[in-house]
């Protein structure tokens, strides 16, 4: 895939410009709140409908070519529901963005993106404020959530790929967390897959990149944007 | 990309406001993506829900009525419904003596049908689900998601339905839904890629003179590719691939169903042969069904599906049905 390969080379160039500009003095302690959050869906539902025709090519060729189109469909909806009404707590953002992703996506990609940040949003519980380490921790039992629900674990050419590293690494900084999870998302290529409709092809799913790990990447990558 | 479509974005809604205009009798929610049967809830009737991606009609709006099922969800094309379609259907068509899900074996289906029923039991209705899971194309289903529910879902949705028109209990249909996705194997052929409205490209390529073996409904590629094989050949492995797995002591219900863009004269001309193959074979054939029940969108191919019947089943079999693509008997 030289093209998705070169375009991402080049946005992870850009935020590293920028990152180095602005974002390394507040990545330190800085206290997240209901507005970084906020930011952070924006964020990502941009990054979602900009790599949209990507995620699809991706699921195209090893699943049934859909997964650009969903996550869009979902990320328009929370989009809407969080514009309506902005809940004023970080764990409330994350809750209604999964419960909204629940509602709208579905296939496989609503119930395990929709648990991962109601999860996430759960365990961020009604704090106005949350440490970076907070967040990563709430990831966790994200993951673990989805891990579980999906039954599907690291190794498997999912999403997991792409989260569980990155949420280590987020204890470093967003933009550890975001190489990560794109290192994460790159190392799915050879993997074979395990779960999914991808599993069905067997061997021939080796040499594809895994859609869900690719969409999951985003959702890191975007913590650093909204950082700025 | 020649479809006869206005956007992608609005192929399942068009789809759906045609079939309310085609059949009176369902009641079609189009907003909120469920169709429901026009008499739903019927008293002390189980309930029976379905629901996949769309792009696999008539499954399975297209077989909601008497006798079958008594509501479906379409999700978007080749994506599961979401979970508060799943149990709106079933407060819909819930009269108090619960509903059965049936849900074929696919990640997203499994998990968005799991999150209705806690919805739905949160709201007191009973909830049973059976998992359809009839593709011998699937091989070490222990390391991936199982084996995928394709054309064996019409014969459970067809047979738990008389039952639960007969007024079995809810533990009846779902031991009948059960037993025939055990005794129930498939396998599908592709002779061309499916092609989605909104990626609006094959999803794979399969140059002519090449078949996909082992495919699924979703356009996903088979297990093997070949040169292309005579209708004879096709027959001779599909139904040996079923054979090997599912080794019938009575005789089947036999399903040669067309992935969608396969003319029915090739679909008479095959089912021939599977015939032919299940003679040799020693298997009588009870029931057979030939037509586009369980297809993927414009795929050219087929699948043959078999179910070793008993008594009950051939019974239930042929009770009377009512659904837009499936009726006999009334």
């Amino acid at each position: 895939m030289p093209g998705p390969a070169g375009d991402g080379g080049a946005a992870s160039a850009g935020r590293d410009d920028a990152h180095k500009g602005a974002d390394v003095p507040r990545d330190g302690d800085a206290v997240l709140d209901a507005e970084f959050f906020l930011r952070w869906m924006n964020a990502l539902a941009q990054a979602v409908n900009r790599e949209a025709a990507r995620l699809t090519e991706l699921d195209a060729a090893i699943g049934d070519a859909d997964h650009g189109t969903n996550m869009q469909r979902g990320f328009t909806a929370v989009t809407a529901a969080l514009e309506k009404d902005a809940p004023d707590t970080p764990g409330a953002v994350l809750m209604l963005t999964g419960r909204q992703l629940i509602s709208t996506v579905g296939g496989a990609s609503g119930p395990l993106y929709g648990t991962l940040l109601r999860r996430a949003g759960k365990a961020l519980g009604d704090e106005a404020g949350v440490s970076r380490a907070q967040l990563a921790e709430a990831l966790r039992a994200g993951i673990a959530a989805v891990a579980q629900l999906g039954g599907a674990k690291a190794g498997d050419k999912t999403m997991l790929d792409a989260l569980e590293p990155a949420a280590v690494a987020l204890d470093e900084s967003f933009a550890a967390a975001r190489e990560a999870a794109e290192g994460g998302a790159a190392a799915t290529v050879p993997m074979l897959a395990r779960k999914g409709r991808a599993s069905y092809l067997g061997e021939r799913s080796v040499g594809h990149q895994d859609p869900g790990a690719t969409s999951s990447a985003l959702l890191i990558g975007t913590l650093e944007e909204a950082a700025r | 990309m020649r479809m006869l479509i206005n956007v992608p974005e609005t192929v399942v809604a068009d789809g759906l406001r045609g079939l309310a205009a085609a059949h009176p009798g369902l009641n079609v929610d189009v907003e909120n993506r469920v169709v429901v049967r026009g008499d739903a809830p019927v008293a002390g009737k189980v309930g029976l829900v379905s629901g996949g991606g769309s792009g696999h009609e008539p499954l399975h709006g297209g077989f909601v009525g008497v006798g079958m099922l008594s509501a479906a969800c379409p999700g978007e094309v080749f994506t599961s419904p979401v979970p508060d379609q799943m149990a709106r259907a079933a407060a819909a068509v819930d009269s108090g003596a619960g509903v059965l899900f049936v849900v074929k074996n696919y990640t997203g289906d499994v998990l968005n049908f799991d999150m209705a029923q806690e919805l739905a039991e949160d709201e007191g209705v009973q909830v049973a689900k059976v998992l359809v899971n009839d593709d011998v194309a699937v091989q070490d289903s222990l390391y991936t998601a199982g084996r995928r529910g394709t054309g064996a879902t019409l014969f459970v949705e067809k047979i738990a339905g008389a039952a639960a028109e007969e007024g079995a209990p809810l533990e009846r249909v779902e031991a009948v839904a059960r037993r025939v996705n055990e005794r129930s194997r498939s396998f599908g052929v592709a002779l061309g890629a499916v092609t989605t409205p909104a990626k609006g490209t094959p999803t794979f390529d399969l140059p002519s003179g090449e078949l996909e073996l082992g495919i699924g409904i979703h356009g996903e590629p088979g297990r093997e590719r070949r040169p292309m094989m005579t209708s004879r050949e096709i027959a001779d492995f599909a139904v040996e691939a079923v054979l090997d797995d599912l080794r019938p002591s009575s005789p089947v219900l036999a399903l040669v169903n067309g992935m969608g863009a396969t003319p029915l004269l090739e679909l008479y001309g095959f089912n021939a042969e599977v015939h032919r193959v299940l003679a040799e074979r020693g298997v009588p054939v009870a029931r057979t069904l030939v037509g586009n029940y369980v297809t993927s969108l414009d795929m050219a191919g087929c699948s043959v599906t078999l179910c070793e019947a008993d008594e009950e089943i051939l019974r239930l079999w042929d009770a009377p049905v009512e659904t837009p693509a499936l009726r006999w008997g009334r």
